[in-house]
């Protein structure tokens, strides 16, 4: 049968399973806008910026662990996702991106709203390709689909130019694809994983290193059975957290810049890392010389590229992370070292991330909260010092997921993030954590959590600040705030040594900015205001709630490595 | 840091060039020089790649190249016997008779042609290795000052014999 390009668009996303579609119109998508109106299948969501849009099907899909879908225009909207799509790139998320174009034969001709977003995103993206015949748009998209949640998943940009979109074709879009270049490996090599056995059977000190690939793979559960089994202790990157739970007797912690003590001790002492499904960043190794020096390396992933890129391993090995544990879960017994598992534990005990003991609103206290009040819930936070606090003191199970921007570091992330992921799971509590900062960035959203009628909980924890930063300033750069204060005004003076009392008043008031997106907005200066607050929240339900925690401004998030410094060189109090 | 050579078949389409060099210039490898030219199957593109690395980032360049969809494989000739030679047209004017006699001597003994002349002036056209190229240029430098030289990248087969 011969049909429009942009019916055949539909029923590919039929095909794939797309129930809803993150969708921003423009002169060159809304042909494809028109062929999803009035359907009841296919929801299309409209946000109220294309960056909040991606990161909204970004928390969709890793929520869902289903593909995210976005269309927007060319030019602008295009370029809007720019962000997002690199958000994606780094944290793995399956996405596909579809922008529309200007028509063929204005491609080249510096046409209004024409961008070569093909070009712009082919280092930021797993995959991007312009559409430029009619025949091949069914096979085109279902390589997108293929593409981006296969081996290591990550977003595809597919570009429609308006004249394929409403050209006549055949109707038939394909089963199965065929890339000669692109062939994820789907099994385990047992000869590498042999060597593992080996390694474990005279270590003394094992340990497991996680990361956010078991997520990916949704292998917390195969995990937990091989952590029961071996009896290695695990710790785990903040994109790892919460494959474990975090409850478990062999969970020490997050590794790294802002890691446990026990946490990083325990790698830099122990003897073998078995390392599955991240790939070393530099804000988990710090100084890499001193990095697990004493250890053999096994580094399990999907990603050829991601083994032996940032350390030297000894037994690398490409593989899903379900897979290669589900090989292992086979193949190990117990290897239990008490003498090692007591050392971990008494370095937990030395250093353990507790709440300190001050007066105040402290930002730690509203975590704990939120580990006491939900048991059931789906945790999105932003990026900045609150984003650690909730990596840190989080307590994670199969039942509570936690969503964050770990490899970009993308403010702005959290509040669109939370509204896909509660788009994709209606009957989760959602709960955004952010900063008065990062909340500002798509702040525009919160029209869009409004005009769905979804019950968010967003917690701004409001230090005045853009207190990652600004931490960096208090502690290395002599208190010289440079930029960083968000009261600061046109009267205040030149050099500033923190707040006080005649600091400008802060903007915006974020209960009548609530209130005016038609959400519910609660301020919090008390500890004791907590559990209120959040009662209240929970009993909105059709509406987000903005509770607005009023913080300490120069609290830190401790402890901290210095960039650049051996995991070891723990800066542990101030 | 050591030469490496890489034969790289790609799919011939629109993109795929800018892709390869675009992720050599973002991930600050050193490219000394890519060629691509069609090859027997008009869907596959065939690429020489010469680069200077270590041997931790060659095999990074190595898992980059064929991270990308485009990329149908990716073959190490390094430590390969290879076939491998340069087109090089060097351009020299303002010459005596003298020099232009000096010139075809030096095209004969270095196995070049003589491409083109004119009452004052010659091309040479070389197919020789990258080296080999450059030490033509370092002598016609030093004998004739500046000439014109174009080249175009290096082409490279695994030999038959290894």
């Amino acid at each position: 049968m011969q049909i429009k390009g942009t019916e055949l668009f539909v029923k590919a996303l039929k095909c794939e399973g797309v129930d809803t579609l993150f969708g921003y119109p423009g002169s060159y998508d809304m042909d494809i806008l028109d062929s999803l109106y009035m359907r009841n299948d296919i929801e299309v969501i409209l946000p109220r910026h294309e960056q909040g849009l991606i990161h909204a099907a970004d928390g969709y899909a890793r929520s869902t662990g289903k593909t995210g879908v976005c269309l927007v225009t060319s030019g602008p909207g295009a370029t809007n996702l720019i962000t997002g799509i690199a958000t994606a790139n780094y944290d793995s998320v399956p996405l596909v991106c579809f922008t529309g174009q200007v028509p063929s034969n204005l491609i080249g001709n510096d046409a209004f709203q024409e961008v070569d977003i093909i070009g712009i995103t082919r280092p930021i993206s797993k995959y991007g390709i312009i559409v430029r015949h009619r025949k091949d748009l069914g096979r085109i998209i279902k390589e997108a689909f293929y593409i981006a949640a296969s081996g290591r998943p990550g977003p595809v940009v597919v570009d429609l130019p308006k004249d394929i979109m409403i050209a006549i074709g055949d109707d038939l879009y394909p089963d199965k694809v065929s890339i000669r270049g692109y062939r994820p490996n789907t099994s385990v090599h047992t000869g590498q994983l042999k060597k593992v056995i080996e390694l474990l059977k005279t270590s003394r000190r094992p340990l497991l290193l996680i990361g956010g690939g078991v997520h990916r793979s949704d292998a917390g559960t195969q995990l937990t059975k091989l952590v029961n089994q071996m009896k290695v202790p695990v710790v785990t990157t903040i994109m790892g957290k919460g494959t474990v739970d975090t409850g478990h007797p062999l969970y020490i912690g997050n590794l790294g810049m802002h890691g446990l003590y026990g946490a990083n001790m325990a790698v830099n002492h122990c003897d073998l890392l078995i390392s599955i499904g991240t790939r070393f960043n530099d804000r988990i190794t710090g100084k890499l010389d001193t990095f697990a020096s004493h250890a053999k390396i096994v580094h399990i992933d999907i990603d050829p590229a991601s083994i032996s890129k940032n350390i030297k391993v000894d037994v690398p090995i490409v593989s899903d992370a379900k897979t290669a544990i589900e090989s292992l879960l086979e193949m190990t017994e117990s290897y239990e070292q008490k003498e090692w598992i007591y050392k971990i534990n008494c370095w937990k005990a030395e250093q353990p991330l507790s709440i300190p003991e001050k007066e105040g609103l402290l930002p730690q206290e509203i975590i704990r909260h939120i580990n006491t009040l939900f048991d059931d819930a789906i945790i999105v936070t932003d990026v900045g010092q609150h984003q650690m606090w909730a990596a840190g003191h989080l307590h994670l199970d199969n039942r509570k997921k936690l969503l964050t921007s770990g490899g970009l570091g993308t403010m702005g992330f959290g509040l669109p993030a939370a509204i896909g992921a509660r788009l994709g799971n209606p009957n989760k509590q959602v709960i955004c954590i952010c900063g008065d900062g990062g909340v500002q960035m798509n702040i525009q959203e919160l029209a869009t959590a409004s005009a769905y009628e979804l019950p968010i909980i967003i917690c701004i924890f409001n230090n005045s600040y853009l207190g990652m930063v600004r931490q960096w300033q208090q502690l290395f750069y002599d208190k010289r705030y440079a930029s960083t204060c968000i009261r600061k005004n046109r009267n205040c003076p030149l050099q500033c040594k923190g707040p006080g009392p005649h600091c400008p008043e802060y903007s915006p008031d974020f209960i009548r900015l609530a209130e005016s997106y038609g959400a519910f907005g609660i301020r919090v200066n008390h500890a004791n205001g907590i559990r209120k607050a959040f009662g209240q929240a929970m009993s909105n339900h059709k509406a987000p709630t903005i509770i607005e925690f009023i913080i300490d401004s120069e609290e830190l998030v401790l402890p901290m490595v210095k960039g650049g410094q051996s995991l070891e060189d723990m800066i542990l109090d101030c | 840091m050591t030469k490496r050579w890489i034969s790289l078949y790609v799919e011939n389409q629109i993109g795929v060039l800018a892709k390869i060099s675009g992720l050599f210039s973002g991930k600050s490898y050193n490219l000394e020089s890519l060629t691509v030219g069609p090859t027997g199957d008009e869907t596959v593109s065939r690429a020489t790649i010469g680069l200077l690395s270590d041997d931790a980032t060659f095999e990074q360049v190595k898992k980059q190249l064929n991270r990308c969809i485009e990329v149908i494989t990716v073959v190490d000739l390094t430590n390969t016997a290879t076939l491998i030679k340069e087109l090089m047209f060097i351009k020299i004017i303002n010459c005596t008779p003298e020099r232009k006699t000096q010139l075809f001597q030096i095209a004969q003994t270095y196995q070049v042609s003589v491409a083109d002349f004119g009452k004052n002036s010659l091309v040479l056209e070389c197919v020789l290795t990258e080296s080999e190229n450059n030490r033509l240029i370092e002598l016609l430098y030093s004998l004739f000052g500046e000439c014109e030289v174009v080249r175009g990248g290096s082409v490279a087969i695994e030999a038959l014999h290894k």
